[in-house]
């Protein structure tokens, strides 16, 4: 299984599922990445974390421990 | 319509949507601030009159969801279901949503409909969303969603006028939105869980539909705690059954909401909405680009910082020396009127005393936050946070705290008030504790004087580097360096919890708004000044108090009498300073020696035991007492002490040798122990530096502080912690450097 941490700057995947049931994961779900939904990732910070994506039409950032635990499929 | 009616509205929004412009564009200026009973939220209201119509509005703070996770979320949410007794039960709803990224910003909407209360849907940065290309049919849309819906542009205060109107029109009717996006077997369960607690112990009678919803969706939330805890374990079992038939029925919890929610919205947005097949790159995309990139977005940072930190550390300096010339101004007049006594000493050392040490800290207060504005309201602030987020994780903190924790080192006033941009609490409550840790202004005099005074003047490198400048640099990383583990034992113990998400939105960039970034620091200094600014005046009335109580200044007042009385004939300020001279130095005598008789002096005496160890005399001891409502005191009490008057010029001192020769720098050399030994010597002077590096000797944070996190109890702890840290810090490093010694 493919996670968001693990998408390349200029590269875009179809979301498949947020794993887990924390705040982190409901949080994730309310910013729209659900079932379905594309997003690509724009870049890195200077230390390579955290990322940047598009999503929905919006930029959003996550740390890579949150990406990771995004399913993703190219 | 009646003549006057009233109405309650409340007004809610993501954040970046252009809230706050909407909000005193729609109420003027007639703001009351507060913070909501029992948490840090803060309350803004605001009366005002539209036409015929006397109308309170709400603001609340902005937020993506509505699904409380603690106390200060859930306080929202009461407003809105009219559970909140202190505002009252809004009429209307009126909901802002940035028109460039309608899907997201519906997210909210669909909660806030979901209350059944009149709403009104603003949609914001209808110009941003045109040139992205997005275009929206409002008419179909404002039917589906059955609502009706306003474009404005509230920064250009285009679309008011609609918004009041429509507000109006809500408030008078009875139509509610009726919309039903989760399946029927959703609203079954919620059925159920309100039949089970109507049954329980206690029953809270009817629940309002929403909050049905929040117990069985919010897994962990804070509605199923308090329900939990008001009405009994057996809730937790019976929310934790429905939950389990939904996921049985394919509606995960909490996975369903957001795709019910992003479901209904797409359906909704079909044929209403439409957007280039291909994101075509903005302006904003290319700034980004440059902003965040790995060499020139950390160039860009660093000097943005750099500029920033400079306004507040010195191009404030000017402001307040141009506050202190106003209070030495009006001390000299009330100087003028009266005869020495205790009322004058009340005038000018209490009261004139206090407001100066109120407004002093306006200048920076006002420069910070007209950074902090001007960099939120163009979008940089989340990019900032963005990239040093990796940094601070390193503390436990996030990105969103470096910019509190900067400005810190000018002052800790501003800073703690710049938390807000936190807005998970933990967060904010950790960032706040350590914040007095960093190095502030006022520390600097201190260092510099005790630097001067036993660091000897040594240059390596061809003297390029100073022994005393290198003591100095030092110093202030001393807090900084503490701050780590503190920072990490608060987060293990007191502050324990889950790490919160980071998950943060990059808004597009946009040109600052004049009137949004000009409220803000008027705002805030507002804040400070009513609300922090009282209990900062009266913590200073009260150690004038204990430094002028008990004793009998009868014989000093005279001496006082009789030096005006000859300045005020003198020809010429030299001629008067000739003929005066004895006079003062036995006035500083007997001012030294009432300080010492005085409630301040005698505590000073009592705790000599309890700083000896730290290798101080009774004189500092009283130095660091007089110094706890602000350390930069230190000075003049010393100079009280050591009988040179209060009026202490350090500056003046390190610029002329034979003002150095007879001042406190020499003064402190000299001074001794009863047995003749010298009380200073370099590890004392360490002790003494370390202990106000790390002391909370400022009143007006601990002040902050109670106002921020709306409450006595963080204050408190952290004047202890930051005590027993400064007395241990002191002590270690005494007895250390005497072993090197």
């Amino acid at each position: 299984m493919t996670m968001l941490d693990e998408l390349k700057p200029g590269e875009v995947a179809q979301i498949v599922a947020v794993e887990g049931k924390d705040a982190i994961s409901t949080r994730l779900l309310e910013m729209g990445l659900i079932e379905g939904t594309e997003i690509s990732c724009i870049g890195k910070a200077p230390l390579g974390d955290p990322l940047e994506f598009e999503v929905c039409g919006y930029r959003i950032s996550l740390r890579s421990s949150e990406a990771r635990r995004v399913q993703i499929t190219r | 319509m009646t003549t006057s009616s009233k109405l309650t509205v409340a007004l809610i929004g993501n954040p970046n949507t252009g809230k706050s412009t909407l909000f005193s564009g729609l109420c003027g200026y007639r703001v009351r601030t507060g913070n909501y009973p029992g948490v840090t939220v803060e309350k803004k209201l605001s009366s005002t009159r539209w036409g015929e119509t006397n109308v309170t509005l709400i603001d609340l703070p902005g937020t993506y969801s509505l699904s409380p996770r603690s106390l200060d979320e859930m306080v929202s949410v009461d407003v809105l279901l009219g559970r909140q007794v202190d505002v009252g039960e809004p009429d209307v709803v009126v909901c802002i949503v940035d028109a460039s990224n309608l899907e997201r910003n519906l997210f909210l909407v669909s909660q806030v409909l979901d209350m059944q209360k009149p709403t009104v849907l603003v949609l914001n940065m209808c110009d941003v969303a045109e040139t992205h290309g997005v275009t929206i049919d409002i008419e179909p849309l404002s039917q589906r969603l059955g609502v009706p819906v306003i474009k404005t542009l509230a920064h250009r205060k285009q679309g008011l006028e609609e918004v009041k109107n429509a507000v109006i029109r809500a408030g008078s009717s009875d139509q509610v939105p009726t919309h039903q996006l989760f399946p029927d077997l959703f609203y079954a369960e919620c059925e159920t869980l309100s039949h089970q607690l109507k049954n329980s112990n206690g029953s809270p009678g009817e629940v309002p539909g929403y909050l049905l919803e929040r117990l069985l969706l919010d897994v962990g939330g804070h509605v199923e705690s308090h329900f939990v805890a008001q009405y009994g374990e057996e809730i937790r079992q019976q929310v934790a059954a429905s939950r389990g038939r939904l996921e049985e029925a394919g509606c995960k919890v909490p996975a369903v909401e957001a795709i019910a929610r992003y479901g209904w919205i797409r359906e909704n947005l079909n044929g209403v909405l439409s957007r280039p097949e291909h994101h075509a790159t903005t302006p904003s995309d290319k700034i980004d680009r440059f902003l965040t990139n790995r060499f020139t977005g950390v160039v860009v940072f660093l000097s943005l910082m750099f500029l920033v930190f400079q306004a507040i550390y010195a191009w404030a300096g000017p402001l307040m020396d141009f506050i202190e010339g106003g209070q030495t101004f009006a001390s000299g007049w009330v100087v003028g009127l009266m005869p020495p006594g205790a009322l004058r000493s009340l005038l000018v050392d209490g009261i004139i005393g206090g407001v100066g040490s109120v407004i002093i800290f306006l200048p920076q207060i006002c420069f910070l936050f007209f950074f902090i504005a001007l960099l939120e309201d163009c979008g940089y602030m989340a990019r900032a946070a963005f990239l040093m987020d990796r940094v601070m994780t390193c503390v436990g903190l996030s990105g969103k705290s470096f910019v509190p924790l900067m400005s810190s080192f000018a002052c800790a006033i501003p800073g703690v008030m710049a938390t807000r941009v936190i807005e998970n609490p933990r967060d904010r409550l950790l960032t706040i504790l350590v914040a007095p840790l960093m190095s502030c202004s006022a520390r600097l005099p201190v260092y510099v004087l005790l630097i001067w005074a036993f660091i000897p003047p040594e240059t390596y490198f061809d003297g390029w580097v100073s022994l005393r400048g290198m003591v100095l640099f030092i110093m202030h990383f001393v807090g900084l360096i503490v701050a780590v583990p503190v920072a990490w034992i608060l987060k293990k113990t007191l502050l324990k919890g889950e790490t919160p998400p980071f998950v943060m939105e990059l808004p597009s960039y946009k040109i600052p708004s004049v009137r949004v970034v000009l409220d803000r620091v008027y705002d805030r200094g507002k804040a400070f000044i009513v609300r922090a600014g009282t209990l900062i005046f009266a913590t200073t009335i009260v150690v004038w108090a204990a430094g002028y109580f008990p004793g009998d200044r009868g014989e000093l007042h005279q001496l006082q009498a009789e030096i005006e009385k000859i300045e005020a004939m003198a020809e010429s300020e030299e001629a008067a300073e000739e003929q005066t001279a004895s006079l003062v130095e036995k006035q500083n005598q007997l001012s030294a020696s009432l300080i010492k008789q005085s409630a301040l002096g005698r505590v000073g005496h009592a705790i000599e035991p309890v700083v000896k160890p730290l290798g101080w005399d009774w004189r500092i001891g009283v130095g660091v007492i007089a110094s706890f409502p602000a350390r930069e005191v230190i000075i003049a009490t010393l100079g009280t002490i050591y009988s040179l008057g209060g009026d202490i010029d350090i500056d003046e001192e390190l610029e002329d040798e034979d003002k150095a020769k007879e001042g406190l720098i020499a003064q402190l050399q000299t001074s001794q122990w009863p047995d003749g030994n010298k009380v200073f010597n370099i590890p004392v002077a360490i002790s003494v530096m370390v202990f106000f590096a790390l002391c909370a000797q400022c009143g007006a944070t601990l002040m902050v502080i109670k106002r921020e996190t709306n409450s006595w109890a963080w204050p408190i702890f952290t004047f202890v912690y930051m005590t027993a840290l400064a007395y241990v810090g002191a002590l270690l490093s005494y007895q250390v450097s005497m072993l090197f010694a």
